[in-house]
């Protein structure tokens, strides 16, 4: 038996400790014990499968379910409104996932979510959603705290990404290799980063590719010589933002139209929308919860708006 | 080997010896660092409450409540899906056919299956369940997908399991009149249930271990799943999320520990229903 | 005892087929979704282009894969340098030159090890092993060392099970035989035991660096996924999986379909490796 199961046994990939009972010639008792386990497994099984189809039904037809998806950007503010609407409608269930902005578009377009969230502009071929824009976001550039260098200029910067300068001593820093972390293609911060810093210019190769804003956060907070981009309203006391051309990034710099590194935060919808989803566009664009935004590092849309008519 | 070299090789023994014992200590020292770490930082944040609160503020505060009934609906579903077809088709392949060219298409599939990096199972998730089937992000698209990448495991083992009943049980079942059918359902299959449940149980290990495949077909929504239709956050995502966006560390260590244990646990119950068996079966 | 079929049978043996022909329908259905949406922009593109650009500038339309894929291939080989010699060491001095308890102890616990999800193995990386290239070696510390390390540690219990397994079934007779002729230990396992135990061991080496090749998570949060040929062991690198799954979330249009590219790209890789594998196992049953 032992060579027979070995040959068989070969065939297939063996996992741990799969390989266990290869070397034991039998174990095929009859033994009523495990087959009543077995039996109540799967029994214990269906019937939690059937409660949860029933609960499914009974829940119905999604009428009081939302399911927002999209920027990992957004994620966590729209993580708080959806805590907050819920806290006053208890009978809803808002769903706020990840899955990047162009992830957002196309569950919206497919109808697999209600509301997309994007951090960036919409392509041409995406215009058929409702864009609305929620709350403006800066993006502050960071480098770790115990970093001595705390302003530079835009034109340094950009040299910086693209990778001319690498090494913190010709800014007046230690003598240290500049680690570059950057977002992935087809992010929004990216995005936004490469058309209001970058320009033309490419992000060097050699930068460190990560897929969010936290973990840009998170690995600047640790590695001394590193650099990102990321929201503002992510920093916190981990990480510095240094000042662009001696501005200090915050929510007045850029309502001022001092600072000019900031994005719109959009929600998209397919139709007008009505009911539910209305009723949190609504909550969310509410003097409640764009008064908070500030708190948050976010700047309330209505500021920019009006500004913005005389400003460009 | 002449006497010359006698003394030769005996010394190379002795210095291949100490190199394969201080290889063999690193090993395993690495591998126990890891989880004595994981259990030294994770258990204290464990409690009641972690357990059994809902996560709050992304995960940085509350517990981890809603993450486990994920873990366990998304797993019931796999092996709900799995099972059956996995056990189906070893009694396809040991029982109701010889050798032959169809077997080994059969077999050639769940081999070409069981190595097909996770990453790949959740593209393939996500077109066919999430977006084609328009099932969403769900727990029914996340179980699905995972049922299909414990299939060759459960399969393998049911198949082993099945082979290892001796031909004697089956000649008695047919010489008393029995069909085909009866024969494996009521002879073999209870005899091969050890080995069945030993697969069954080791792929719930590595349903609950899985990342890539989950977080593009279950989603990472942090809620309390409501049907199989809501999109839900397993702790392994869970635990990805918290641990690489630096949400909360000692949360990371937590639900580490949690992830850690139950699997310990799950490898340990299986060693001990197989350890039992061979027991009764070499006293009888 | 195959004679009996009745109508009944037939069925029954009718639909347990169809249930049999899940897993080879569900491969063909992977590939085909897979090259569906990959193999177009390959060929649009060009599939020198893809394979040996060095460029990764999706919004630029620029698809070259080289990085990534030198970037797997020198991770997985990093893995096997430190996966192979501690898994093969371990298999080998727990079969034949510890105490019969000792293994008896050990082989389970390192099996129970292989349960633990890659994820907990990435983020100990993160924690430890990243901080400590950074200081002590230079660099970010997010590297090619600290991915192959990771991986190398992962691979570790499947290579030490299936090593031991296939040790174990080299027959005691051949050991007898070469301790009779006066052979020590040592060269008794070298000589006799290892060369007969070889395709096993191959096969269990080539299963590790599938899971390798293969692991996403793990390799996104210690390897620092720069789309770059990396310059040192200490430079950070992107593999395939990483492209896929760090990407994904916001690619659309043909960057999408790019990622799926990459996705063919792994697939055959893997498909050549299981190839390899089976080559290696039928070696082993047909002796």
């Amino acid at each position: 038996m032992n060579s027979e199961s070995k040959e068989s046994g070969e065939k297939y990939r063996q996992t741990g400790f799969q390989s266990f009972f290869q070397g034991r010639p039998d174990f095929h008792l009859n033994c009523r014990t495990v087959t009543g386990i077995l039996y109540l497994a799967f029994f214990l099984i269906l019937a939690t499968f059937c409660l949860m189809s029933f609960s499914a039904c009974k829940s119905g037809s999604k009428q009081n379910e939302i399911v927002i998806a999209g920027s990992t950007s957004i994620q966590p503010f729209a993580d708080e409104w959806a805590e907050l609407f819920m806290k006053k409608n208890s009978k809803v269930t808002i769903n706020v996932q990840g899955g990047g902005s162009s992830g957002g578009i196309m569950a919206v377009k497919e109808g697999t979510a209600q509301i997309g969230m994007s951090s960036r502009e919409l392509k041409e071929d995406e215009k058929d959603l409702i864009e609305i824009t929620v709350a403006y976001d800066g993006l502050a550039i960071i480098v770790h705290p115990a970093n001595p260098v705390d302003n530079l200029s835009l034109e340094q910067v950009r040299s910086i990404f693209a990778g001319e300068i690498t090494n913190w001593k010709v800014l007046n820093g230690n003598d240290k290799a500049i680690t570059v972390v950057v977002r992935e293609e087809g992010s929004g911060t990216r995005g936004a980063f490469q058309e209001m810093v970058m320009g033309s210019r490419r992000i060097t190769k050699k930068a460190i590719v990560e897929d969010s804003n936290g973990v840009v956060r998170e690995i600047v907070s640790r590695d001394s010589n590193s650099i990102g981009f990321i929201s503002l309203g992510l920093v916190d006391h981990r990480v510095k933002a240094i000042a662009l051309d001696g501005l200090q990034p915050s929510e007045e710099a850029i309502i001022q139209g001092h600072y000019h590194l900031r994005r719109p935060f959009l929600f998209l919808v397919r139709e007008e929308p009505q009911g539910l989803i209305k009723e949190f566009i609504d909550f969310v664009l509410s003097a409640d919860i764009q008064s908070m935004l500030p708190q948050e590092g976010l700047i309330p849309v209505k500021t920019i708006a009006t500004e913005e008519s005389f400003q460009d | 080997m002449t006497r010359k070299f006698r003394l030769r090789p005996r010394a190379e023994q002795k210095v291949v010896q100490f190199f394969l014992y201080l290889l063999t200590s690193l090993a395993i020292l690495v591998l126990v660092f890891i989880l004595v770490v994981i259990l030294k930082n994770g258990l204290p944040q464990l409690s009641l409450e972690f357990l059994t609160k809902n996560p709050v503020h992304m995960g940085k505060e509350g517990g981890i409540f809603s993450t486990i009934v994920a873990t366990i609906y998304l797993t019931f579903i796999a092996l709900l899906v799995a099972t059956p077809l996995g056990v189906g088709t070893a009694i396809y392949l040991t029982e109701y056919t010889f050798e032959g060219k169809i077997t080994r298409i059969i077999r050639f599939g769940a081999e070409c299956l069981a190595g097909i990096p996770s990453i790949i199972f959740g593209l393939f998730g996500f077109i066919l369940f999430v977006n084609k089937l328009k099932f969403g992000w769900s727990i029914l698209s996340g179980g699905l997908t995972l049922a299909f990448m414990v299939l060759p495991t459960i399969i393998r083992t049911s198949e082993e399991a099945i082979k290892s009943v001796p031909a004697a049980y089956r000649l008695v079942s047919y010489s008393l009149g029995s069909t085909r059918w009866q024969t494996v359902t009521r002879v073999v299959l209870p005899s091969a249930a050890p080995g069945i449940v030993t697969g069954v149980i080791l792929s719930i290990g590595r349903s609950i271990g899985e990342t890539a495949a989950v977080i593009f077909t279950a989603g990472s929504a942090l809620h309390l799943p409501s049907s199989i239709f809501s999109s839900a956050r397993t702790m392994s995502v869970h635990f990805y999320i918290l641990a690489r966006e630096g949400i909360s560390m000692s949360k990371a260590y937590g639900t580490a520990a949690v992830l850690v244990i139950s699997i310990l646990l799950i490898n340990i119950v299986t060693y001990y229903l197989m350890g039992k068996y061979i027991r009764q079966s070499s006293s009888e | 005892m195959m004679s009996k079929s009745k109508p009944d049978d037939r069925l029954i043996k009718l639909s347990l087929l169809m249930v049999a022909l899940t897993a080879i329908t569900v491969l063909a259905v992977i590939t085909i979704f897979i090259f569906e949406q990959g193999l177009p922009i390959m060929l649009k593109y060009g599939l020198k282009n893809f394979l040996f650009g060095q460029d990764w500038y999706p919004s630029e339309k620029s698809f070259g894969l080289l990085p990534m894929i030198v970037g797997s291939l020198l991770v997985t080989l990093g893995a096997l340098l430190i996966g192979v010699p501690l898994g093969l060491a371990s298999a080998i001095f727990l079969t034949e030159f510890s105490s019969r308890r000792l293994s008896r102890f050990l082989k389970p616990v390192i099996e129970l090890l292989a349960g633990i999800p890659s994820v907990v193995y990435g983020f100990l990386g993160l924690m430890f092993l990243v901080p400590f290239i950074r200081e002590n070696l230079g660099g970010p510390g997010l590297s090619v060392l600290a991915a192959s390390i990771i991986l190398g540690i992962m691979i570790l219990p499947t290579i030490i099970s299936i090593s031991i397994d296939s040790i174990r079934a080299v027959p005691d007779s051949y050991r007898e035989g070469s301790i009779a002729l006066g052979a020590t230990k040592w060269q008794t396992v070298r000589m006799v035991v290892l060369p007969a135990a070889r395709s096993g061991l191959v096969a269990g080496i080539i299963l590790g660096m599938g899971r390798a090749i293969g692991e996403t998570m793990a390799v996104i949060m210690v390897a620092g996924n720069a789309a770059d040929l990396p310059a040192s062991w200490l430079a950070p690198v992107r593999t395939l999986t990483s492209n896929i799954a760090l990407e994904m979330a916001y690619a659309s249009g043909e960057h999408r379909q790019a990622l799926f590219a990459t996705g063919v790209v792994l697939f055959v890789i893997i498909m050549i490796l299981n190839f390899l594998a089976n080559l290696a196992a039928r070696k082993q049953s047909g002796r």
